[in-house]
């Protein structure tokens, strides 16, 4: 039923680290498993920002680390991409190395950490403040596809919501926090309507990130292993984060400037240098900010 | 006392991936332990652990004592861990065919327990159990001696069935007409494979009993004891619990007749309810049902608890507590998911509670103004 097909082009390449790719299929996943999530992605971008059931997989990566990330990227990269991997914009950080290893190993495709340089980006928690560009992908890694979760965990009631595009629920729950504490008290995973149809979770990134996916030139694509969904938003497509006239959406602005580049720009993570609670601000965006350094060494030293 | 901190000597955290290769190493030793040990071999655990192999061949939904022995070695006894390696072993092997269903009358048995009925056709068989053991630290075991329980003599009764055919008790029950019967729905469509396609609300029968088969078995046993202490009650009598062989077969399609393919060892229970009868249909009893490879009797018993409280709707019943909501139970057994998901809090989330951090600070800032 699923045996595995023999895959024609898609010759192993040859700077892998270790033997794996001999073990297992171009990026891990059987041909006929990819087919079957390319065909959910092709229904998501049709229907952007509807969340498509999918048979997600165990990858031997656990839930609630990527593996819906993982699994798309798996079934849309070939051999010529030049693949990115960033978690919280940095490409350091220990889940994004584990996935970018697992990728080399299985695929053996060039790695960049130039956002310019890459042709698929498989982010979580960010989107890179350098803006893509069309023929470019970027994979959302996404814990929780519903957007209504929080207000109604069950899937058989949020599916008639969305069905109807009947949203009362949402803007309710954003009125009550105007109506308590005088703005919107959601900061990151803040609902979006998508081509004046859907409402999605872009995932948990700043609400600071939410514009860029707007009319983004880049094809934005969403998976959720766990709970077993994909979506997607296609190249120059609408994407508005809710709000009401008298209280629009709003994004996060620091006083700050980043303590490396002196980007005023960007998303700043805040780190703690000392015993005594010393903070510094610096671009959550690592590519960003070094190539910002490039530009002007030592501009701020 | 301030440190010597200043933002050029900041960098971002590098290294990640020998710190990675480095845990695999540490991961390794603390795996061997202590070299002056032997090693523990595959075979070892296959044989001596088999309660552990099989609770592992169930939720890793592999029917390989072998591999699933070998998961528990690499998980260093980390029995879900182990399961997690089994599952995706399997996530990617081809499906190559439906089995026929299996014929449990025709078990094999190494041991059969009903508490309805005092004796009845195939007789009690107690089997390999725990159930009467005084739960006494053997201390022989300890100083690597043999066990003082004596050996089984031959021929002594502990398998009384002789006959290859033992009807079940719900198949007694049934020639009398008092227990509900669950007749092969026509057509016999195939089942959903939920390894194949995702979990859909609300979900029939045949996929909740996937979905509770390959569930934790600590989850189901909270949800089968909560219908237990007046969350859903389902006044549950154990009809009876059997584990044996029994005879796996398959019918390729261009042979037209079935073939065994080996003996599957399974524990199979059939609870029998309690049920006062609808407008539809008159008072009798129902049946909760629960299956699982190897010896896992806790696992089958809390299974068939669940399935009785998740066919409330179906029987008309008034959902109320958890142990009857699919959506809650469904969703939430899959000790992969659920473990993935709980665990996944370690990983960074700077960008987030960035977030939440200045939000914090605005509110309190608001507050602070008007007090």
């Amino acid at each position: 039923m699923n045996a595995p097909m023999k895959t024609e082009n898609l010759t192993p390449a040859t700077h892998g680290e270790d033997d794996v790719q001999s073990h297992f299929n171009f990026a891990y996943l059987d041909e006929r498993t990819k087919r079957m999530i390319r065909r959910a992605i092709l229904k998501a971008v049709a229907i952007p920002g509807y969340q498509v059931p999918f048979g997600s997989r165990e990858m031997p990566l656990p839930y609630g680390w990527g593996t819906g990330g993982i699994q798309v990227t798996a079934s849309v990269i070939g051999p010529d991409d030049v693949l990115k991997i960033i978690d919280q914009g940095s490409d350091d950080t220990v889940n994004a190395v584990n996935i970018r290893r697992f990728f080399q190993r299985t695929t053996g495709v060039a790695t960049t950490t130039r956002t310019v340089d890459a042709t698929l980006i498989q982010t979580r928690h960010r989107i890179p403040e350098i803006p893509l560009a069309e023929g470019q992908v970027i994979v959302y890694q996404v814990p929780v596809p519903e957007p209504m979760q929080r207000l109604e965990p069950r899937e058989t009631e949020t599916r008639t919501l969305h069905g109807l595009a009947e949203y009362g629920l949402m803007h309710v729950k954003l009125y009550e926090d105007i109506a308590r504490y005088g703005h919107i008290a959601t900061t990151y995973d803040y609902p979006v309507l998508v081509n004046d149809r859907y409402i999605m979770a872009p995932s948990p990134i700043p609400k600071f990130d939410n514009p860029k996916m707007h009319m983004n030139p880049a094809l934005q694509l969403f998976g959720a292993g766990r709970e077993k969904r994909i979506y997607a938003v296609p190249p120059y497509t609408s994407v508005e984060s809710l709000g009401f006239e008298d209280h629009p959406f709003e994004v996060q602005r620091w006083d700050a400037a980043c303590a490396l580049c002196g980007a005023t720009d960007s998303f700043l993570d805040e780190v703690i240098t000392d015993d005594a609670g010393t903070r510094m601000h610096v671009c959550s965006d690592s590519d960003y900010c070094q190539s910002r350094q490039a530009v002007e060494p030592g501009a701020q030293a | 006392m301030k440190s010597e901190f200043r933002r050029a000597d900041y960098v971002a955290v590098k290294g990640g991936e020998t710190a990675i290769l480095n845990s695999y190493q540490l991961l390794a030793e603390q795996r061997r332990g202590d070299h002056a040990l032997p090693e523990l071999s595959v075979p070892q655990i296959q044989q001596q652990l088999k309660l552990a192999v099989d609770r592992v061949m169930n939720e890793g939904s592999v029917y390989d004592s072998e591999l699933a022995a070998l998961a528990i070695k690499q998980a260093s006894g980390d029995l879900v861990e182990a399961i997690f390696l089994l599952r995706a072993y399997r996530a990617t092997l081809p499906r190559l065919g439906t089995s026929k269903p299996l014929h449990t009358e025709r078990m094999q048995l190494d041991r059969r327990v009903s508490a309805t009925f005092k004796d009845l056709p195939g007789g009690q068989v107690l089997g390999p159990t725990y159930d009467y053991t005084q739960r006494l630290l053997d201390f022989t075991l300890l100083a690597q001696g043999e066990s003082a329980v004596p050996a089984v003599k031959p021929n002594a009764p502990v398998v009384m069935s002789e006959s290859s055919f033992t009807p079940r008790v719900v198949d007694l029950l049934n020639d009398e007409g008092l227990i509900e019967t669950r007749p092969i729905p026509p057509g016999d469509p195939a089942p959903v494979d939920l390894t194949r396609e995702p979990l859909r609300f609300p979900a029939v029968r045949s996929t909740r009993l996937q979905n509770l088969a390959r569930g934790d078995e600590g989850f189901l046993l909270a949800m089968a004891y909560s219908t237990q202490r007046g969350y859903a009650h389902s006044h549950p009598f154990v009809g009876e619990v059997r584990l044996g062989s029994v005879e796996l077969e398959i019918e390729p399609e261009e042979l037209g007749f079935a073939i065994s393919i080996g003996d599957l060892e399974i524990t199979e229970c059939e609870m029998v309810n309690q049920f006062a009868g609808s407008k539809t249909e008159p008072p009798q009893f129902t049946r909760g049902y629960g299956l699982a490879f190897g010896h896992c009797e806790r696992k089958a018993m809390a299974m068939s608890l669940v399935d009785r409280a998740l066919r409330a709707d179906e029987l008309g019943e008034s959902i109320e507590s958890p142990a009857q909501m699919q959506e809650f139970v469904l969703s939430h057994s899959d000790s992969l998911e659920a473990s993935g998901f709980v665990q996944h809090l370690k990983l960074p989330h700077y960008v987030d509670f960035q977030s939440e951090l200045e939000l914090i600070r605005k509110m309190r800032a608001a507050t602070e103004v008007t007090p």
